[in-house]
């Protein structure tokens, strides 16, 4: 009998005070103000750090920067794009934390990749790259609960906060465990599929950011098809804030540089202040 | 049962687990809970049993290789797999994953191919049991396996394009797990390996260990109750080679899985996480996946299944790798002598035991010869002129 033998997996309760960027985000909820946060894939381009400034300055409440995999299975065409031209360019973790220390962006830094790379670099290395490289948080869309405990113990230990998704598929008794285990924000999946730009705004952003809201009180960001001003809008009926990808990599990707990467969020941000 | 069921997450040793989107974390239970429950239920054995037999023809035959085995000086048995319905192993866990599918009130497969004859096998069972069928192949593999994305059209498949990163399986992979992230409410993945998250890498070693039970029944009777010094098979994902070892695992035959040099995941033996599962994978040194190499798009892929890893690991199987030219001297070697086209994936485990046939002189090997080449010969024809 070839026996296998069980991997010791536990999930370490989260740290009870909150990291910079749930500080950050909840201050700035509690004020009254939605939320936003824009992705930027790094190493794209030779301008990267000049859209991740002028995002800022637009309005956004926190950053998440994107560390190109090769195999980005919750990526659509226009994330996948971005990774695979920066990758070509020569994108590594490595160059794009270092210049990630460089950037001020008087606004908490998020990363998100895919676990691969974490693992291979180790876990406790790859969460002090990013604490020394000024990043608040880890986002890994491949990393279920189930799986987060190693991942989690080193990011915890190096002062990394881990946003865990929250899916719309999750049944009610699973949402009250990811809630407790995320860091930062809870990052609700606004529908079944991957990151992209829709045409509408699923209901079932709606769905998941109010059975979030009543179980939890840390903030809860929709993603994932939030594609416009006027989607943030909608979708904030809900939510405390939005996550913003595709809609903005794609404007990129056309070559709007930081002016119109600038310019996109800033008219999200005034739709934002306006409505609420 | 000779290899036992992984661990409650999951895992081999410490390979395996279920690194998935949140959003498919839900419907990986539900395949859990489901396939334990069906493989448990007498009524859903015999239904598949009976499909096996009187649909996918089974059981395969076990030929033994008078002439091959002469010039080779090596006893050379092949479990012929190539006979199945479809023409490969891939039927046997595709009957048994739409048969589940049905059960749990799925209307739809998606998939992915490498070669196509995990597509061919999976829009058989889809026009068979009257479901939906959606396979993804490589943009590259889909030009040199034109006649399988013919015949997945013909049995009524959607065959969409890979067009990202290798093109090639991975990509494959790649595509239909975005697919499932979308459509898991109505949609079975029938993933066509023993990889991706669990339950999957156990669920299909269970659908494939027909072919190791039947293989170890036929070597006795052959072999006056004894048991082959050698069993091997291509390894790929590995699904082949693991329904053939679990015939053998608790006996003291020696298991050998066979890589393509471009394409050695265990040879390399660095863990990685792709496509749901920790295993051994190919990659750079930040852990981006690099893109396998080789002559047979079933094995073009850079990952594993993670009960090989752990069979690796533990000593239990080891895993050789060979070159295109090898194999395709062994694709004509197996044409001459015995009037057998392999396709090119088995070809991979013969061409180890011709490259080392002077070590293996005078033992018995069982070879599971995974699928019939008729596939390949368009490729071939362009190679051998």
């Amino acid at each position: 009998m070839v026996t296998p033998a069980e991997e010791g997996l536990t999930i370490p309760d989260a740290p009870t005070q909150p990291g910079a960027l749930e500080a950050a985000l909840r201050t700035r909820r509690d004020a009254g103000r939605k939320l936003l946060v824009p992705y930027v894939t790094g190493g794209l381009g030779t301008d990267w750090a000049e859209i991740v400034r002028a995002v800022a300055d637009a309005g956004a409440d926190a950053i998440e920067i994107g560390v190109p995999f090769s195999d980005p299975v919750m990526d659509g065409p226009v994330i996948q794009e971005a990774s695979e031209l920066a990758l070509r360019a020569g994108a590594t973790p490595v160059t794009i934390f270092d210049e990630l220390r460089t950037i001020d962006a008087g606004v908490p830094i998020a990363v998100m990749t895919y676990y691969n790379l974490a693992f291979h670099m180790g876990h406790q290395r790859f969460a002090e790259s990013l604490a020394a490289a000024g990043v608040s948080a880890a986002i890994l869309p491949d990393l279920p609960l189930e799986e987060v405990g190693p991942w989690a113990t080193a990011a915890d230990a190096a002062g990394v906060e881990t946003v865990l998704l929250a899916a719309p598929t999750a049944p009610d008794d699973r949402l009250p465990l990811v809630c407790a285990r995320a860091r930062g924000f809870v990052y609700a999946v606004g529908l079944l599929g991957v990151t992209g730009e829709r045409d509408a705004l699923a209901s079932s952003s709606l769905v998941i950011a109010r059975r979030l809201k009543a179980i939890t009180d840390k903030p809860v960001l929709v993603g994932v098809g939030v594609s416009s001003a006027a989607q943030a809008v909608e979708v904030c009926a809900e939510a405390d804030g939005v996550v913003i990808g595709s809609a903005l990599m794609r404007r990129v990707l056309e070559g709007v540089g930081p002016a119109g990467a600038g310019a996109f969020i800033s008219e999200v941000r005034t739709a934002l202040d306006s409505a609420y | 049962m000779a290899l036992a069921e992984p661990s409650s997450s999951g895992r081999f040793g410490e390979f395996g687990g279920r690194y998935v989107p949140e959003t498919l974390v839900p419907a990986c239970h539900e395949l859990e809970r489901a396939f334990r429950s069906a493989w448990g239920d007498p009524t859903f054995r015999n239904e598949l049993d009976g499909l096996l037999a009187d649909y996918a023809g089974r059981p395969s035959p076990l030929t033994e290789c008078h002439r091959l085995s002469e010039e080779l000086g090596v006893r050379v048995l092949l479990k012929r797999e190539d006979l199945n319905h479809t023409g490969s192993h891939k039927i046997n866990n595709v009957l048994g994953q739409a048969l589940l599918a049905k059960r749990m009130g799925k209307t739809r497969l998606v998939a992915e191919t490498g070669a196509g004859q995990h597509g061919v096998a999976s829009a058989t069972a889809a026009a068979l049991m009257g479901m939906e069928c959606m396979v993804f192949m490589g943009e590259v593999d889909i030009e040199r396996q034109a006649l399988n994305v013919f015949r997945m059209k013909l049995l009524g498949a959607e065959v969409v394009p890979a067009v990202s990163g290798s093109r090639t399986l991975k990509d494959a992979v790649n595509e239909a797990m975005r697919d499932w992230v979308a459509t898991v409410e109505t949609t079975h993945y029938c993933l066509g390996s023993v990889m991706g998250p669990h339950p999957y890498p156990w669920m299909v070693r269970e659908f494939h260990t027909v072919i190791g039970t039947e293989a170890r029944a036929q070597c006795e009777k052959l072999l006056d109750g004894g048991v082959p010094d050698i069993v091997t098979a291509c390894v790929g994902g590995g699904s082949n080679a693991i329904g053939i070892f679990s015939g053998f695992a608790d006996t003291d035959a020696e298991l050998v899985g066979v890589e393509p040099a471009g394409g050695a995941a265990v040879g390399r033996g660095v863990p990685g996480v792709v496509h749901g599962m920790k295993s051994y994978l190919m990659q750079d040194e930040f852990g981006q996946v690099q893109e396998a190499h080789s002559i047979s798009a079933g094995l073009d892929y850079p990952g594993v299944g993670p009960e090989h890893s752990f069979l690796s690991s533990i000593g239990r199987a080891r895993y050789e790798a060979v070159t295109d030219e090898q194999v395709i001297d062994a694709f004509q070697l197996l044409s001459r002598t015995e009037g057998i086209i392999p396709a090119l994936e088995p070809a991979h485990a013969l061409a180890w035991i011709s490259r080392d046939r002077e070590q293996l002189a005078g033992k018995t090997v069982l070879l599971n010869m995974s699928g019939r080449g008729d596939k390949d010969v368009g490729q071939m024809m362009d190679i051998l002129g």
